[in-house]
């Protein structure tokens, strides 16, 4: 599953990929000022676009532990739902770029030993990346499959040093309505808040995301820090986070707060508890057209993670 | 002369707006801009041209109405007729692809979640007045043809309602269409359309009113 690799080359020596991103773009728009308007519509559209993305070649061929193909970069990057950037799925890719994702930093509060503001860099510099090919299964009942690039939460909760009484973790989203034209309707309670119990938090596979494809995560994927709980619906992976909060009692988590009939604190991925307006036991793995793959208990970690729920009613505690 | 030259642009916009959703949907499929979940796209895409077309043929009454232009009466067969066209295509997708052609995951689906029940019962409540709106079946039911129709009321509030129940968080747009919706239906209020029907006739002249 832990797919490792070390890096050939010191990570000093590598041009980020904001620079090179710009770059790219200053010589297309230098070409397209020297070339004017003979380039036509074509390129102005070009010009208006992302960059292409060029996957590092390590994905080729890349499949999941359970044989599965990856989604593609394009369809994870245009395919979001991220509400700080509106509701529709196309929204937050057509409606981030304006977002500023550095220079970035994460407020560390409540029980623990080690509270702080901490710059993005001090978060990352310790911490080995490594690839994640998980699925991710959408509470809507969609899923894809996708290779994440972060590290494991754990390692950077027992840097912060957790006291007794930190039963759960609680996370936030950035709240910028300047930058997320979603954040200007009252559609959820902003900001976006999710929480872990600690032994989900310090599980090995729930880790903070910073990129996809190897690449820097995109705004709309919840650049710069992002959370990934691959046997759990979508939704509890909190994008853009600012706040860590170690607290002593079950944070109330937006979804929740927005409709707690239809949506809980635990949200594990589970074919045999319904959404109240929709089957969960069957997913239209994208870019497929039926809902007809099975969904799999705990979205396919079961192995690895249904010793933490041994005692629970996972009708009750959904 | 130039009414029917009127009604026959209205009819031409008529026809080239109310296919162009279709259209679009097809293009796409073709030419791959329906994104990551084409299927999800087609749904709303349908679904959201179905309400849109059928609160445009609530409007048809209205207008008429209030405008004293009678030949505006004759778009709205065509606007019902396609409001059924997206409302069916809407069902078949979610047949086809959410229900993969099981009978039973549909029935099932049907009985089970309150939205799909509405929004199923408003297309089923579409089906007989697509059959019955030919000029045929407008004679042979006479009277009761209209008393049949009013079913279009409950349709769209079906609808309205369907969508309402079906979005996560964001309520902005099936509020907007229920109350639109609401402002249609009041101006069917007999005693609302009795009161602007004799304003105008007391203001204009019937001049205007040839057939």
């Amino acid at each position: 599953m832990i797919i490792r690799r070390p890096p050939d080359i010191p990570s000093s020596e590598i041009t980020p990929e904001s620079v090179y991103v710009n770059r790219r773009r200053f010589i297309r728009a230098a070409a397209l000022a020297a070339g004017g308007a003979a380039i036509g519509p074509a390129g102005l559209r070009a010009l208006a676009d992302e960059p292409p993305q060029e996957v590092p070649p390590r994905f080729a061929g890349m499949k999941s532990e359970q044989d599965e193909e990856l989604n593609t970069y394009e369809q994870i990057t245009t395919y979001n739902n991220f509400y700080e950037f509106g509701t529709g799925k196309e929204d937050p890719h057509r409606n981030s770029r304006s977002f500023r994702p550095r220079p970035w930093s994460v407020a560390v509060d409540g029980e623990c030993n080690k509270p702080g503001e901490y710059a993005l860099e001090d978060i990352l510099g310790p911490e080995t990346m490594e690839d994640r090919v998980y699925r991710m299964r959408c509470v809507e009942a969609w899923s894809m499959v996708i290779p994440w690039y972060g590290f494991p939460l754990a390692n950077l909760i027992k840097r912060l040093e957790p006291t007794d009484a930190a039963n759960f973790v609680r996370f936030e989203t950035i709240v910028r309505p300047d930058q997320m034209s979603g954040q200007r309707a009252p559609v959820l309670q902003w900001p976006y808040v999710e929480g872990l119990r600690m032994d989900e938090a310090m599980h090995p596979l729930t880790i903070l995301a910073t990129g996809v494809y190897g690449l820097d995560l995109p705004n709309q994927n919840g650049a710069p820090l992002r959370l990934v709980v691959p046997w759990k619906y979508g939704f509890k992976g909190v994008k853009s986070i600012v706040r860590i909060s170690f607290v002593e009692r079950m944070p109330l988590n937006t979804w929740q707060q927005q409709n707690a009939n239809e949506y809980g604190f635990y949200a594990n991925v589970n074919p045999e508890v319904d959404h109240p307006r929709w089957s969960q036991a069957r997913e239209t793995r994208l870019p497929g057209f039926r809902k007809d793959h099975p969904t799999q208990m705990f979205n396919g970690y079961a192995d690895q993670v249904r010793y933490l729920y041994a005692d629970m009613d996972l009708r009750r505690w959904k | 002369m130039s009414q029917k030259r009127a009604i026959l642009a209205l009819k031409v916009v008529l026809w080239l707006s109310a296919l162009a959703p279709g259209a679009w949907v097809v293009a796409g499929l073709m030419r791959g801009w329906l994104g990551a979940n084409p299927v999800e796209k087609m749904t709303h895409v349908t679904g959201m041209t179905t309400l849109v077309l059928l609160l445009v043929t609530l409007s048809v009454s209205p207008v008429r109405r209030i405008t004293g232009w009678n030949p505006v009466i004759r778009l709205r067969r065509p606007l019902g007729l396609f409001a059924f066209f997206y409302a069916t295509s809407h069902f078949l997708i979610w047949f086809v692809f959410y229900n993969v052609v099981n009978v039973q995951y549909m029935l099932a689906d049907i009985a089970e979640r309150p939205f799909i029940t509405v929004g199923f019962t408003a297309w089923v409540i579409l089906i007989p007045l697509a059959i019955t709106s030919t000029k045929g079946w407008i004679r042979r039911l006479g009277k009761k043809w209209a008393k049949l129709h009013r079913g279009v009321y409950v349709a769209a509030s079906l609808g309205v309602i369907h969508f309402y129940w079906l979005v996560k968080a964001d309520t902005r747009l099936p509020i907007l269409l229920g109350m639109i919706l609401v402002v249609l239906l009041i101006l069917r209020a007999p005693k609302v359309a009795a009161t602007y029907r004799k304003r105008r006739e007391r203001s204009a002249t019937p001049v205007s009113t040839s057939t």
